[in-house]
C-alpha cells in the first residue's frame, strides 16, 4: 500500500514571489523522511504540495509512477497530521478516528475492528468516547495520528506535529510516532524546525534553506559530515575558524591564523596550496593540549554529563557574528572543571572537523555527498 | 457569637438598589400579568372587583378563533425560521468561502436591512405589491393579476427578508472561527466538496446556527407591526393580544393578560430548549488560520454572485422604496406624478414631537441601560454570590418577553395607584430599558471577563475607594466595548414598535408609532418621510458603529 514519492524539479510561486525555485528529492517506500529547516525555508510549503493543499507551479510529484499534480487532496489517499492537530471538535475520539473509514464506506464490523486496533496502538482506548476538548495535548496528538493512519494511506504527512507539546511530552511522543510508523511501515514525510527531533526520529533528513535543499542524508552523515557551513551550524553547534590549506608533497595540512596546523589526509583532491578555507569545529571535537589554539574561558554552563565553556579567541582567528564559540568537556574524562578567566590551548580533532570553501558553500572533505 | 452585620459598602448598596428596581419594574409587573390572567374583573357600583377564575384559559383554548391564532403564529414562525436558515446559511457560506465582488458594500446592505424595523419592510412591500401598489398596478395594466401580498404569504416574505441576515451574520461569524486545518483534515481523509460541508463545516457551526435561529424565532413570534400592517385576515398572537387589550371592541385586560402569559410560556419553552441544546452540544473552537476565501470559477461564480446580488437587492428594496416615495408628490394622501418635499413639510407641522420623543426617550434609555448593564455585569462577574446570580438570571427575563407583552405588562401594573405611570414618558422609557437591558448586560459581562481584576485591586491598594476604583479603572476600560454595543441597542430602540404601540398616548408618540399610525391611516407620504428620517438615523448610527468598533460584527 505504501509508495515511494518522486519529486522532480518542483516549483512553488505565490504571485511573483518564488518560494521553491527548483527542488528534486526521492523518498523511498517505507522511509521516515524529515524536512528540516528554519521557519520560512519552504518545508511546510513542500509538504502541503505533496498533500495537495498547495498548487504546484512546475515540475512533477509522483506516488510510485503516478503523477499526482492534478489529483485533488481528497483523492490522494494521504494521512496528514496537522500542527494544530485539527481534531474535529464536534466528534468524539472514536468518531474522529472513524471519519475517514466512513468516507471509504467500510462495513461496520470491519470498521470497529480497525478502530479498536489503532486506538490500542496509539494507547487512547480509554478516552474513545470523550470529546476532544477534554483531552490533553499529547492525547489529542495520538488521536490525530490514529485518524491519519487508520485509513491505511499511501503516505503519512506530518506538519510539525510536536511543536505544541511541552519538552517531556515531545520526547515521549516522538518515540511513539517512530514506533507506530515502523509498526505500520508507511512512507512518512515529517516537517520540523527542531534539529534534535529530526536527528532522533528520521531515516533520512533533508535540510532546507530558502526553498533549496542544502543536504540530504542520514542523521549521522548530516551531523558528522555537513555539506556546507549552513548545515554544520544549523544542525548542532559549530565553531567557525579561518584557515589556509598547505600542501607539502603528499601531506595536506590546514593552518589556523595563529600558525597552529593539523594534518588532514581526508581533504578532497581539488584543494590547492594556499587556498583560504573555513574550518568548522564542534564543541566536543576540541581537547585540551599543550599545542593548539589559544583562548580564554569567558564563562561556563554546567550541564551534568558535560560542561559547556564559552571561549574568547583572538578576533582575527574566528568568523565574525557567531552566536558563541563553545567547547564542551565530557566529565567522564577530566579531573577538574576549569574556571572563567583561565587561559587554555585547544586541539581540534583532525578526524572529525570539517573544512569548507571560503564562501562556505561546499565541503572540502573527501566523499562528502550533497544528496544521498 | 454576635450576629453577622451587613456591611453597607458601595457594592452592597448597588446590589440593593438594583434588586429594588427589578422587583418594582420587572418582577411585580410580570407577576401581576400572570395573576391577572387568572382573574375576571367586573364593575359593581363603579368599583372594579376581581375574582379568581380559569375562564380566560378555558375560553382561549375552547374557541377556534383564538387557538387558530396561536397555531398561525407557530406556522408562520416555523416557516420563517426554516426559510431564513435555508437562505442565510448558503449566503454565509458563499460570503466566507469565496471572493465576492463588492463584498464590503454587500455586507453593509445586509446589516442595514437587518437593523431596520420589520414594519417598514411590510409597509414598503405594500407600496410595491399591495392593492394599489406600483408593481400590482403595472401588471394589472397589462392584464396580469398579482397574487395578494396580504396574509400569510406577505408576512412570510417580509419576515424572511428581514430576518435571514441574522442567520447570515451569526453563521459567518462562526465560519470565521473554523481553522482551515479542520477542512484540510477532512480532505486528507478523502472527504471533499459537498460531503465535507455536511460532515464537518455544518456541524461546527450548528450551535451558532441554533442560537441565531432562536433569535429569528423570537423576533418573528413577537413582532406586532408586520402582521398588523400586512396580515389582515391572518390572525397571529401579537395582533390578537393588541386588539384584545386596546381594541375598541371592548376587550378585556384579563383576557389579554392570559394570552400574553401563553406567549411568554411559548417563548420561554423555546428558549430553554435552545439553552439546553447549546449547553450539551457546544464545544470550544480556536482558529490559528481562518479559512481564506477562494475565487469562484466559471458558471459557479456567476450563480453565486447572482444569488447574493438578488438577495441584497430584495433586502434593500424596502429602504429604497421608502426614501423614493418620501419625495413623491401627494394629493390628499394619494401619490401623484412628480416630486416634492410636501411630505416633509407635513411632518414638520404634525409629527415633530414624535421625532423629538424618539431621540429623547431612546437617549435616556440608552444611558440607563449602559449604567445598569455595567453595574450588573460587575456584580455577576466579580461579586459572585447567590444574590448576584439571582440578579443575573432575572436580568435575562426580558429576553423571552415579547415586546407587545411587555407593553401590556407595564400597562396593567402601572395604570393604577400607587404607581400611576400610564401615559407618561417614564413608562415609555422604562419599557425601552427593559427591552434592551439583557443584550447590553451580556456584552458587558463578556467584556468584563477579559479585564483582569488586578487592575482595580491595584487602584484600591493605592488608597482608592471601591466606587472610585470601579468608575476610574474598570468602567473606563469597559466603556469602549460597551459603547459600541450600545450603539446597536440604540438602533433597535429607535425602531422599537411592539411595546411602544401598547403604551403611547398622543403626547408620547415615537417615530415608529407615528409611522405605524400614518400607514394605518393610509397616509403613505408622511409615513415615508418619517421612515426616511428613521432609516437615515439608523444608517448614520451604523456608520458610527463601524467607525467606533472597527468591525462589522453586529451579532448581539
Amino acid at each position: 500500500m505504501s509508495v515511494s514519492i518522486g519529486i522532480d524539479n518542483v516549483v512553488k510561486k505565490y504571485g511573483d514571489l518564488t518560494i521553491i525555485p527548483d527542488l528534486s528529492v526521492h523518498i523511498k517506500n517505507g522511509e521516515f523522511f524529515t524536512l528540516l529547516g528554519p521557519s520560512g525555508c519552504g518545508k511546510t510549503t513542500l509538504l502541503r504540495m505533496i498533500a495537495g493543499f498547495n498548487s504546484i507551479e512546475g515540475g512533477t510529484i509522483k506516488f510510485d509512477d503516478t503523477v499526482i499534480n492534478d489529483i485533488p487532496a481528497q483523492k490522494r489517499n494521504i494521512g496528514m497530521v496537522f500542527q494544530s492537530y485539527a481534531i474535529f471538535p464536534h466528534l468524539t475520539v472514536r468518531q474522529n478516528v472513524e471519519y475517514g473509514l466512513k468516507i471509504r464506506k467500510m462495513p461496520k464490523d470491519e470498521m470497529k475492528k480497525k478502530v479498536d486496533e489503532i486506538l490500542k496502538v496509539v494507547k487512547i482506548e480509554e478516552y474513545q468516547d470523550r470529546l476532544p476538548e477534554r483531552l490533553s495535548g499529547g492525547q489529542q496528538q495520538r488521536v490525530a495520528l490514529a485518524r491519519a493512519i487508520v485509513i491505511h494511506p499511501q503516505v503519512l504527512l506530518m506538519d510539525e506535529p510536536l511543536s505544541n507539546l511541552d519538552a517531556k511530552l515531545r520526547i515521549e511522543m516522538r518515540s511513539a510516532i517512530r514506533d507506530v510508523q515502523k509498526q505500520v511501515g508507511i512512507t512518512t514525510v515529517y516537517v520540523t524546525h527542531d534539529q534534535e527531533e529530526a536527528l532522533a526520529i528520521s531515516d533520512r533528513i533533508a535540510v532546507m534553506k530558502l526553498g533549496v535543499i542544502q543536504q540530504i542524508g542520514t542523521p549521522q552523515d548530516i551531523y558528522a559530515r555537513p555539506y556546507n557551513a549552513f548545515v554544520s551550524t544549523f544542525i548542532g553547534h559549530s565553531n567557525l575558524f579561518y584557515g589556509t590549506v598547505n600542501i607539502d608533497g603528499r601531506k595536506k595540512k590546514v593552518t589556523f591564523r595563529n600558525g597552529y596546523s593539523v594534518e588532514m589526509p581526508n581533504l578532497s583532491d581539488e584543494v590547492k596550496d594556499g587556498e583560504e578555507v573555513v574550518v568548522s569545529v564542534r564543541p566536543e571535537e576540541f581537547s585540551i593540549n599543550s599545542e593548539g589554539l589559544d583562548c580564554e574561558i569567558s564563562s561556563r554552563t554546567f550541564l551534568g554529563k558535560y560542561t559547556n565553556y564559552f571561549l574568547k579567541f583572538d578576533e582575527n582567528m574566528i568568523l565574525p557574528d557567531q552566536p558563541g564559540i563553545e567547547y564542551s568537556q565530557d566529565l567522564g574524562h577530566v579531573d577538574r572543571i576549569l574556571e572563567a578567566g583561565e587561559k587554555i590551548r585547544l586541539r581540534p580533532n583532525p578526524n572529525k572537523i570539517n573544512v569548507f570553501t571560503k564562501d562556505m558553500e561546499k565541503s572540502l572533505i573527501k566523499d562528502v555527498k550533497r544528496y544521498e | 457569637m454576635s450576629k453577622k452585620r451587613i456591611k453597607w459598602d458601595f457594592w452592597n448598596i448597588v446590589t440593593m438598589v438594583i434588586i429594588v428596581m427589578f422587583v418594582i419594574f420587572l418582577i411585580y409587573p410580570l407577576l401581576n400579568l400572570f395573576l391577572s390572567g387568572f382573574q375576571e374583573t367586573t364593575r359593581v357600583d363603579g368599583v372594579d372587583i376581581s375574582t379568581w377564575t380559569l375562564a380566560n384559559y378555558t375560553n382561549f383554548f375552547s374557541r377556534k378563533y383564538y387557538t387558530e391564532a396561536l397555531l398561525n403564529s407557530f406556522k408562520l414562525t416555523f416557516s420563517v425560521t426554516a426559510i431564513a436558515i435555508l437562505i442565510g446559511v448558503p449566503l454565509a457560506y458563499f460570503m466566507s468561502f469565496y471572493k465576492i465582488k463588492g463584498k464590503a458594500v454587500l455586507e453593509i446592505l445586509f446589516i442595514i436591512s437587518m437593523m431596520s424595523p420589520n414594519f417598514i419592510g411590510a409597509y414598503s412591500w405594500i407600496l410595491l405589491l399591495g392593492r394599489s401598489g406600483s408593481v400590482t398596478k403595472f401588471f394589472s395594466g397589462i392584464g396580469i393579476e398579482m397574487p395578494s401580498i396580504y396574509g400569510f404569504g406577505g408576512m412570510l416574505l417580509v419576515f424572511t427578508l428581514k430576518l435571514y441576515p441574522f442567520i447570515y451574520m451569526y453563521v459567518s461569524g462562526a465560519l470565521k472561527k473554523i481553522d482551515v486545518a479542520l477542512s484540510e483534515a477532512a480532505e486528507s481523509l478523502g472527504c471533499g466538496g459537498i460531503k465535507k460541508v455536511f460532515t464537518v463545516i455544518m456541524p461546527l457551526v450548528t450551535p451558532t446556527l441554533v442560537a441565531a435561529a432562536l433569535l429569528v424565532f423570537m423576533n418573528c413570534m413577537a413582532d406586532f407591526g408586520t402582521p398588523a400592517l400586512i396580515g389582515e385576515g391572518y390572525r397571529v398572537m401579537p395582533t390578537l393580544v393588541y386588539s384584545e387589550f386596546v381594541g375598541e371592541t371592548g376587550g378585556s385586560a384579563n383576557f389579554a393578560a392570559c394570552m400574553a402569559t401563553i406567549m411568554v410560556t411559548v417563548t420561554a419553552v423555546i428558549f430553554l430548549i435552545q439553552k439546553w441544546y447549546v449547553n450539551t452540544k457546544s464545544f470550544a473552537m480556536s482558529s490559528m488560520r481562518p479559512i481564506q476565501p477562494k475565487k469562484p470559477e466559471g458558471i459557479k461564480s456567476v450563480l453565486i454572485h447572482l444569488y447574493i446580488y438578488i438577495l441584497a437587492g430584495l433586502s434593500i428594496i424596502p429602504q429604497c422604496m421608502v426614501i423614493y416615495t418620501s419625495f413623491k408628490k401627494t394629493n390628499m394622501q394619494v401619490f401623484v406624478d412628480g416630486y416634492s418635499l410636501d411630505s416633509y413639510r407635513k411632518i414638520i407641522e404634525t409629527a415633530v414631537s414624535s421625532i423629538k420623543n424618539t431621540y429623547v426617550y431612546c437617549f435616556i434609555a440608552i444611558l440607563v441601560i449602559i449604567v445598569l448593564g455595567m453595574l450588573i455585569a460587575y456584580l455577576s462577574v466579580r461579586r459572585k454570590s447567590w444574590l448576584t446570580n439571582l440578579i443575573d438570571t432575572i436580568a435575562m427575563f426580558p429576553y423571552i418577553v415579547p415586546g407587545s407583552v411587555l407593553g401590556i405588562t407595564l400597562m396593567i401594573a402601572f395604570n393604577k395607584p400607587p404607581v400611576m405611570l400610564a401615559g407618561t414618558a417614564v413608562i415609555m422609557i422604562i419599557s425601552l430599558v427593559i427591552r434592551r437591558q439583557a443584550y447590553t448586560l451580556r456584552s458587558s459581562s463578556a467584556i468584563l471577563y477579559q479585564i483582569s481584576p488586578s487592575m482595580e485591586e491595584a487602584a484600591i491598594s493605592l488608597g482608592d475607594s471601591p466606587a472610585n476604583a470601579f468608575v476610574k479603572v474598570t468602567a473606563k476600560m469597559m466603556l469602549p466595548g460597551v459603547l459600541s454595543g450600545a450603539i446597536l441597542s440604540w438602533i433597535t430602540l429607535i425602531n422599537e414598535l411592539s411595546s411602544s404601540v401598547m403604551l403611547y398616548t398622543a403626547n408620547t408618540r415615537t417615530m415608529s408609532v407615528a409611522i405605524y399610525n400614518e400607514v394605518i391611516r393610509a397616509s403613505y407620504g408622511t409615513a415615508a418621510a418619517l421612515a426616511t428620517i428613521l432609516t437615515a438615523t439608523t444608517v448614520i448610527s451604523l456608520l458610527i458603529f463601524f467607525k467606533v468598533s472597527g468591525s462589522k460584527d453586529v451579532t448581539m
